[in-house]
């Protein structure tokens, strides 16, 4: 055969596998809604940056009637290409190849370009569209899934690792997502469980759909497992191009630098927090003030909204935000913000990203519920992340910053570079009423009129201690500053801390309060 | 952006120590599972599963740590015990039943009535 010849025949061999499935099951997965593996990739990826490994790799199974089976790429895409010109390492799993089901060379053309991954210093993308392990393949599916959290883990905090979740992921398949970065879901697409609801109704009796049960919805707002939400695939994929435009490539790298632009936002930052602090307002309008372009873009918006974290640029470079949220809950810490909270910090640290911490918090969210369900070992993980953090911190207490949670959150005490405080701001053990209650106890008890003697030292008390001038006069504060001055202060302190050099003492690793 | 927000969302007292702040609450505060004392002559299921065998009959006083019935759950064959002395009041299951977690599988009263 002449060269063309070959190259004809070449050009063949990958049309036909490239089909995946073939029509009939392309067209059932467009019916449910669904982009193919491969035009979800094309759709991701920049025009013409995609190159496909492992096309031809077939798997060995010889049971249960699979000798004869032939599965296009063995039911996963995987390649190299760019997404904003960033290199990236992606794989997809492709649900019209026997419903993308993982066996060992599936498994194994993950690992490989994990592996490569981890090697180049680039962000690993994972789509994941799968009925499961192939359970003709027995064990070998087993070992699969195990290589791949294996590499999961060897990659956390060296590359980004990101997990998209456009179908089924169910039983051993969805702990790749959960040791990664980030995990998008898609309403009505995605599905995430260890144990499906036939399971549950047999072995329990419990009856649930699939969507109340691991839903996109579920993750993103009840679990806490999904960190981006979508209501389409399209959406969908523009949210994970967002994200890598704003995150470092690896931990040896800072993010990628654009040009600095002034915040957009048209509410003057003096007025959005009210004067009664009783009263809520949304701390993302203050965010919106300092961000260039008043861009946010928020990580689990849905979950434990009582506090917000996400990541905005600063003088054209991406920081992360941490602040308490009083829209919701008053804005306290609980065991699932302290959670989400705790993870971001780590995730920041470990890629160089400096942290801005904006605070109004007036406690810890009192409650039985709370206390069983340990708010102690899960508010420590903040604690934990604040203090281990090396990466520039800077905190502005806008309003309430009351016991542990003053402390909590990214405090002098924990090692913050900077302290900023508004002059409203009120830096204290516990809320005035509340510590007015106890040191003037017997005061008040013996009052003719308990209420009135309570109301006056409730009164004294926000005089002496409500304000930021005694953590200042301690050094705890580094500067009272007004609303207006934020930003450049902002800009200034992470412009000061470019070159930071924190060290901690040699370990292994942390035992942090997982 | 919230200056497009056009929602207004139901504010409500939310006591945090003894400050009470205006604000919202989420889905997952509003479904938390309230607390209640459990009452010990009230032996409920640890797991959801299926009754198996039943050991007692209602009237019978039974020793501790004495079998009550067997709820099978997960493959395993779970023997449930008498906590104390006591009469059986009430059985509320009956041998093939498939109850969900926390039901009242059987009601004691003291032996001494």
């Amino acid at each position: 055969m002449s060269l063309k010849k070959n190259i004809l025949a070449l050009r063949q061999k990958k049309a036909i596998v490239e089909k995946g499935g073939g029509d009939k099951a392309i067209e059932k997965q467009a019916a449910m809604g669904k982009l193919t593996a491969r035009e979800r990739i094309l759709t991701l990826l920049d025009q013409n940056s995609f190159h496909e490994y492992d096309l031809f790799v077939e798997h060995e199974e010889r049971n249960f009637g699979m000798d004869d089976k032939v599965l296009a790429g063995d039911g996963v895409i995987t390649g190299t290409g760019t997404i904003n010109g960033a290199p990236i390492c992606i794989y997809a799993q492709d649900f019209t190849v026997m419903g993308g089901s993982l066996g060992l060379k599936h498994a194994r053309k993950i690992t490989k370009i994990m592996d490569h991954a981890l090697k180049m210093k680039v962000p690993c993308i994972g789509i994941n569209d799968s009925g499961g392990a192939r359970i003709q393949e027995g064990i070998g599916a087993l070992a699969g899934y195990g290589e791949i959290f294996y590499r999961n883990t060897l990659s956390s905090g060296v590359i980004p690792q990101i997990s998209v979740i456009l179908g089924p992921c169910a039983g051993g398949a969805v702990y790749s997502p959960a040791l990664t970065d980030f995990v998008f879901v898609v309403e009505n697409i995605s599905k995430m469980f260890i144990t499906g609801p036939n399971v549950i109704e047999t072995v329990l009796g419990e009856k649930i759909s699939q969507e109340d049960l691991g839903g996109a919805r579920v993750h993103a707002e009840i679990t806490g497992n999904a960190h981006f939400y979508a209501m389409s695939e399209l959406e969908c994929l523009e949210q994970i191009k967002e994200l890598v435009s704003l995150i470092p490539h690896s931990n040896q790298q800072k993010s990628t630098k654009v040009e600095p632009k002034k915040p957009t936002f048209k509410k003057n930052i003096e007025n959005i927090i009210p004067s009664d602090p009783k009263q809520p307002y949304d701390v993302r309008d203050i965010i919106y003030a300092l961000t260039d372009e008043s861009k946010f873009l928020e990580v689990q918006e849905l979950w434990a909204p009582n506090i917000v974290i996400g990541f905005g640029r600063m003088d054209g470079e991406t920081v992360g935000f941490v602040a308490n949220q009083p829209l919701y809950l008053a804005g306290v810490l609980d065991c699932d913000a302290s959670d989400k909270a705790a993870r971001f910090i780590r995730f920041c640290d470990a890629f160089n990203i400096p942290i801005i911490t904006l605070e109004d918090m007036p406690g810890y969210l009192p409650g039985v519920d709370q206390e069983h369900a340990g708010v102690i070992r899960h508010g420590a993980k903040m604690l934990y992340a604040y203090s281990e953090a090396t990466v520039p911190k800077v905190t502005v207490i806008l309003r309430k910053a009351y016991g542990g949670g003053y402390i909590a959150m990214n405090s002098r005490h924990l090692g913050a570079d900077f302290m900023f405080a508004w002059p409203g701001a009120e830096i204290a053990v516990m809320g005035p009423e509340g510590a007015a209650n106890i040191i003037f106890r017997k005061e008040i008890m013996e009052a003719e009129d308990e209420d009135a003697m309570r109301q006056q030292k409730v009164k004294e008390y926000i005089e002496k201690f409500a304000n930021p001038f005694v953590a200042a006069s301690k050094g705890y504060i580094d500067a009272v500053i007004e609303p207006l001055e934020t930003r450049g202060l902002l800009l200034h302190a992470l412009n000061v801390s470019k070159n930071k050099d924190d060290h901690r003492p040699y370990k292994k690793h942390g035992v942090p309060p997982f | 952006m919230s200056e497009n927000n056009i929602e207004t969302p139901e504010l409500v007292d939310f006591a945090v120590t003894a400050r009470k702040y205006k604000t919202q609450l989420t889905k997952k505060f509003k479904n938390r599972k309230v607390w209640i004392e459990s009452n010990p002559y009230e032996i409920q299921s640890f797991i959801p599963g299926t009754i198996i065998q039943i050991s007692v009959n209602e009237g019978d006083i039974v020793k501790e740590s004495d079998p009550l019935l067997i709820l099978e759950a997960m493959k395993m064959q779970n023997r449930i015990e008498m906590p104390f002395t006591a009469k059986i009041k009430k059985i509320n299951v009956t041998v093939g039943d498939r109850i969900p977690k926390d039901t009242i599988m059987i009601e004691l009263e003291s032996a001494d009535e």
